[in-house]
């Protein structure tokens, strides 16, 4: 296997084995796994997505860009791309109301099963103040639960009981899926392409974790004109993009 | 569906499209690990006897790489399509599906490939022979070999051949699988790099 350190930002395979220095131990669920015997305090490290832990080192599982974050506990993951979303516990996601089985909706949100949102789960609802969702409506929300054994569940509250931005997504509007590499570019801080849009048109956006991206603006074209744009950033560099941007009208 | 170009050795070509993990019916679905199907449709034809034997080599050769327990009572369909077939059908399939199952970003232990060797009557080992090289030889066996042992997965053979040639032909297949190895890093490393 080759050092950890020495493979970050190149492209790793799964099957390679990464060795890890000899100073990190790896803390999981309260495990220690210790790698040295010397005097040094092992450090904790964090195995993202795309990796497994295997006797000494790390397996990689998927194919990919392997990142190092250093700080706070230092994390190993993989940036790979991928279209097909596995729901995670936390992450905010777009989805279709597709049943309503007594007093839980059914959602779709792109993965394996259908996730489960509960009525109760909006700000300000209780019994008697049922919130008004229909079959094919579009609900922002994060999974409140999301592991393979179990089925999903979506809560449109945070923690303190506030909607914080989550709820039913509103009327008109138009929603696409694009790949997961591109909304976690889109979802990073002083994202470029954000920035250069929004200097277009005044537009609304709301990007979910699972690929589906959902516009609105003030007419239907200018809404088709951003849907376009947003799909081909996949493939475009930043170059084609301010090229394609200058050539629309009203620029 | 994710669905990498096609892959052509020499003039054989198979399109592979990989669905999943999904939703599956209840009578299918494995309560420990993803259930991998896999369909192979011929040129012309409809599939036959020979196409579900090579389904079933293949399902179990993914089978021993994908991380099904990530994935409980998920379906992983892969679907090769052969677009034409000059000799070594068996050996790219396999390569097809396991560039398959890379792009579409399933949790893998490690990565395989095919390599096909023809024992020609008088002893020689050809390694991706072509139709007629087939035809002609003995016999004709199909390795696919894992990336990080470079350890056998599945092996067929076709026609016979005493077990020391088939240690000679392993051994050749195990030294060419390096060129296959390095061709799938450089390709995802060109994908990569965009």
């Amino acid at each position: 296997g080759r050092a950890a350190e020495a493979c970050v930002g190149q492209v790793v395979l799964p099957g390679d084995l990464l060795l890890l220095p000899a100073h990190y131990g790896e803390d999981a669920e309260g495990e220690r796994l210790r790698l040295s015997t010397g005097a040094a305090p092992p450090g904790r490290l964090l195995c993202g997505p795309g990796l497994r832990r295997s006797g000494a080192g790390l397996l990689v599982t998927k194919c990919g860009l392997l990142r190092h974050r250093p700080a706070g506990p230092g994390a190993y993951w993989v940036d790979s791309q991928q279209k097909r979303y596995v729901p995670v516990k936390g992450d905010h996601v777009i989805g279709i109301v597709t049943a309503k089985a007594g007093d839980v909706f059914k959602l779709d949100v792109g993965g394996s099963e259908p996730a489960s949102l509960s009525y109760l789960a909006f700000e300000g609802a209780t019994k008697r103040n049922r919130p008004n969702v229909q079959v094919g409506d579009l609900i922002y929300g994060q999974f409140l639960v999301a592991n393979k054994d179990m089925e999903p569940e979506m809560v449109c509250i945070d923690s303190s009981g506030k909607s914080s931005g989550m709820g039913i997504i509103g009327q008109d509007g138009f929603l696409f899926k694009v790949s997961l590499g591109l909304i976690r570019k889109l979802l990073a801080p002083k994202c470029e392409i954000i920035q250069e849009l929004s200097q277009l048109y005044p537009f609304e956006l709301v990007l979910g974790m699972n690929g589906r991206i959902w516009v609105k603006a003030k007419t239907v074209q200018q809404t088709l004109i951003i849907v376009n744009i947003l799909e081909a950033c996949e493939y475009m560099t930043a170059e084609q993009r301010r090229q394609a941007l200058a050539k629309l009208p009203g620029n | 569906p994710s669905i990498p170009p096609s892959l052509s050795a020499g003039d054989t070509s198979v399109l592979a499209g990989l669905y999943g993990p999904s939703e599956t019916k209840l009578s299918k679905e494995l309560p420990d690990r993803a259930a991998l199907e896999v369909l192979l449709r011929p040129k012309v034809g409809l599939p036959g006897v020979l196409e579900r034997s090579r389904e079933q080599q293949l399902r179990q050769t993914c089978e021993a790489v994908v991380l099904g327990v990530l994935h409980p009572r998920t379906a992983i369909t892969l679907v090769l399509q052969v677009l034409s077939d000059a000799g070594s059908l068996l050996s790219c399939c396999l390569n097809a599906a396991c560039l398959g199952l890379l792009d579409a970003g399933l949790p893998l232990s490690s990565l395989f490939c095919g390599v096909t060797c023809a024992l020609s009557p008088d002893g020689t080992i050809t390694l991706d022979p072509t139709a007629r090289q087939e035809q002609e030889a003995r016999a004709v066996l199909t390795f696919a070999i894992d990336s990080s042992e470079r350890k056998v997965l599945m092996a067929t053979t076709k026609g016979s051949c005493s077990v020391e040639e088939m240690q000679q032909c392993l051994v050749t297949a195990q030294g060419a699988t390096d060129t296959i190895f390095q061709f799938y890093r450089d390709s995802l490393r060109r994908r990569y790099s965009k």
